[in-house]
């Protein structure tokens, strides 16, 4: 055996090397099992119910004056021969807004929003999505709450 | 032997079962020595998180005010009071709200437990945030308590996590609402990830909010969530939490007090070491005899046995929790409004009390006033202990340059600035009042959350350099977030009413 230099780096013994090992897979293990772990709670299919609906508008519904379905977060607005729908959900932390004379209030932080889902006052950061509508029949439209359009997009009545 | 001798070993057997059950359990006799005083300490599981002898210092009432006995006897009381609740409760939407009115109005002592619950609930976070407060003012943070203090700050950010989560069980109105807006501040970066067009690609808003409900919405999936984490995860962290906190107490030499610690509290307690048998290596490290393992480096001569006088003192912290909880049960009803209705908000929708403060603060911007400040002010107090590496004041209340003084200052200080900053912006709205088409990104920076967070910062930053101490400067900025804390609760708790306006008083709220 050829004699060491005083300054070569001691050799590592083979029980130390088992042990780094044995320490290193465990922590990898325990790495990956928790980021194993961490991907469950991730929902993969959202529970949530279906969000596309059907809406019978009523007769009634007068030029400019908001139409919001029983239980639904979906407002629907009639312009001379046109149709748009914007969800009612305030864009700050999700409380629902409530069709007022001029647009929208929040009731939770005081956010309000014009006809159109612009955000008038604070602190809702910004406006009331517009959501995807088809014309199925007399007074009768299709909403997606899933699926938002740029602001102005109408459909014909 | 004869027949009848073992019949007579047998019924001595008998008599002697229970003491010798006794003894059989608690390993050691009467603690009536200091040796057995001792042993009757770290013989025991339970007890052997405490140091064996206690200093002085650490049994007046000044010295913790017991607040630290009093949030873990607030615990013990939500621990106990919630098993029972979760005999009946049903973590289902259909039927949750159902449960809880059970409870309330049909099983016996129902309604005594739940509020029992709720008030205990209360009390604990009450006292875990004053016991943070002595334990900054008293500087008990400093080497080597260090880590203890970061132990407690996850302690402090548990506790809220477990009165957020029971907030959403009771499933009415109340919950719903509040835990809807909790959920969509989780979601608030989105804030930010907007303004900068970036959420399509890097959106943890969004993941924070779905792992929360695990779903869009808050529904059956949010609610098994909240009750996994209300009834295992939190609980038990918590509870593993506090062993380390107590233990680590412990090592760290029992609670800090001043270098003349043993000067101030007078002559010999008249209960002396007494080594009645040759010393043991338990006597060591029951820091009996002088060494550097617990009481580092000082001497027995101003420490009592833990049995009895500290166990007594903690009874004593315990029994007071005990006797206002109960006394608040007896008296107050834990509320429930109507069954939760996701189409019509509550108005006005109010987080619990300690969360009305960052209400107040979101109700001008969700993620400065929901996560950006919250996460400065945790991770700044986090920090305070090994940025403040003095020594002058240690163990004492106020202790530091400037002290009392300084601390009166701040507190002046820090509720003028918190009073006229909300009176501004009550008055006189906020930037999109004024300038409809403001750059979102700009509200979310300036708002009356982060220039309040700045005002303090700027102050505090102003007295270490007039005190040339950094300590002078926590205690500053301590004081005034303190100052804002309490005054934005007490705004958002009674000055807020419909559509989060400012009202003087409930009567003056419009009729709905
Ligand atoms: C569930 C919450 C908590 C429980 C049950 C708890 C319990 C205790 C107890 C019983 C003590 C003994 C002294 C005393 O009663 O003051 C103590 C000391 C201490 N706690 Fe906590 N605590 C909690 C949260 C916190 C928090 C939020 C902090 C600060 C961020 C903190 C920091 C400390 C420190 C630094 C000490 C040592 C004090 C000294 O040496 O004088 N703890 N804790
Ligand atoms: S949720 Fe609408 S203003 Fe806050």
């Amino acid at each position: 055996m050829n004699e060491r230099s005083r300054l070569a780096p001691e050799p590592m013994p083979r029980r130390d090397f088992l042990g780094l090992s044995a320490m290193t897979s465990a922590l990898v293990a325990l790495l990956f099992a928790g980021i194993g772990m961490m991907r469950l709670p991730k929902a993969a299919v959202l529970p949530s119910p279906s969000r596309r609906f059907r809406v019978q508008l009523p007769e009634s519904l007068a030029d400019g004056e908001a139409y919001v379905p029983p239980g639904r977060a979906v407002a629907f607005y009639r312009r001379g021969d046109t149709v748009y729908a914007m969800s009612t959900i305030c864009t700050h932390l999700g409380c629902v807004v409530r069709p007022t004379a001029s647009g929208f209030d929040c009731p939770c932080h005081g956010s309000r929003f014009g006809p159109d889902g612009a955000v008038l006052k604070g602190p809702a950061p910004k406006a009331l999505p517009w959501l995807q509508v088809r014309a199925i029949g007399r007074n009768a439209y299709v909403v997606d709450e899933g699926r938002t359009v740029p602001s102005g997009t109408v459909v014909q009545a | 032997m004869s027949r009848g001798q073992g019949m007579a070993q047998f019924l001595d057997n008998l008599k002697a079962a229970p003491r010798r059950f006794a003894e059989s359990a608690w390993r050691s006799g009467t603690p009536n020595t200091d040796r057995s005083r001792s042993s009757f300490v770290f013989g025991n599981v339970f007890l052997h998180l405490h140091p064996v002898r206690t200093h002085r210092w650490s049994l007046r009432w000044s010295t913790t005010w017991g607040l630290g006995i009093a949030s873990v006897s607030a615990f013990l009381i939500t621990l106990v009071t919630g098993v029972l609740l979760m005999f009946y409760y049903k973590p289902y939407p259909d039927v949750a709200y159902d449960a809880i009115k059970d409870i309330h109005f049909v099983v016996p002592t129902g309604r005594f437990i739940r509020n029992l619950h709720r008030w205990a609930g209360n009390i604990m976070a009450v006292s875990v945030l004053l016991h943070m407060a002595r334990t900054f003012y008293t500087a008990a943070y400093r080497k080597p308590r260090e880590f203890n203090w970061v132990v407690g700050m996850v302690l402090l950010v548990v506790t809220l996590g477990l009165a957020f989560t029971g907030y959403l069980l009771p499933w009415d109105q109340l919950a719903y609402w509040a835990i809807t807006i909790g959920a969509n501040i989780a979601q608030s970066p989105r804030e930010v990830t907007d303004a900068l067009g970036m959420t399509a690609v890097f959106d943890p808003g969004g993941l924070q909010k779905l792992l929360l409900l695990g779903s869009e919405d808050v529904g059956a999936e949010a609610l098994i969530r909240f009750y996994l984490l209300h009834v295992m995860i939190l609980p038990l962290v918590l509870v593993l939490l506090i062993a380390v906190h107590f233990w680590r107490i412990r090592k760290d030499g029992g609670l800090t007090r001043p270098e003349d610690a043993d000067r101030r509290v007078g002559g010999p307690a008249g209960i002396h070491p007494s080594f009645t048998e040759a010393p043991q290596k338990t006597y060591h490290l029951a820091a009996v005899v002088r060494g550097r393992t617990a009481a580092v480096g000082r001497g027995p001569e101003g420490t009592v046995p833990a049995m009895p006088h500290l166990f007594y003192a903690e009874m004593a912290a315990l029994m007071l929790t005990v006797f206002v909880c109960l006394l608040l049960s007896l008296l107050i009803d834990a509320p429930l409004k109507e069954l939760a209705n996701p189409s019509v908000p509550e108005n006005p929708a109010k987080a619990p009390w300690y969360f009305l403060g960052l209400q107040e603060l979101v109700s001008f911007s969700a993620f400065m006033g929901g996560i950006g400040i919250p996460a400065i002010v945790i991770l700044g107090l986090a920090l305070i202990p090994y940025l403040d590496r003095e020594t002058t004041g240690t163990g004492e209340w106020f202790g530091g340059p400037g002290g009392g003084r300084l601390v009166a200052g701040s507190a002046v200080f820090g509720l003028a600035a918190v009073l006229l900053v909300e009176t501004f912006a009550i008055r006189l709205g906020w930037i999109r009042e004024w300038w409809l088409a403001a750059p979102q990104i700009l509200i979310t920076l300036v708002n009356p959350g982060t220039v309040l967070t700045l005002i303090y910062a700027l102050y505090s930053i102003w007295l270490v350099r007039r005190h040339q101490s950094g300590r002078a400067g926590a205690l500053g900025l301590f004081t005034c977030f303190l100052c804002g804390f309490v005054v934005l609760t007490i705004i958002g708790t009674w000055f807020r009413g419909p559509n989060w306006g400012f009202y003087w008083s409930r009567a003056h709220w419009p009729g709905h």
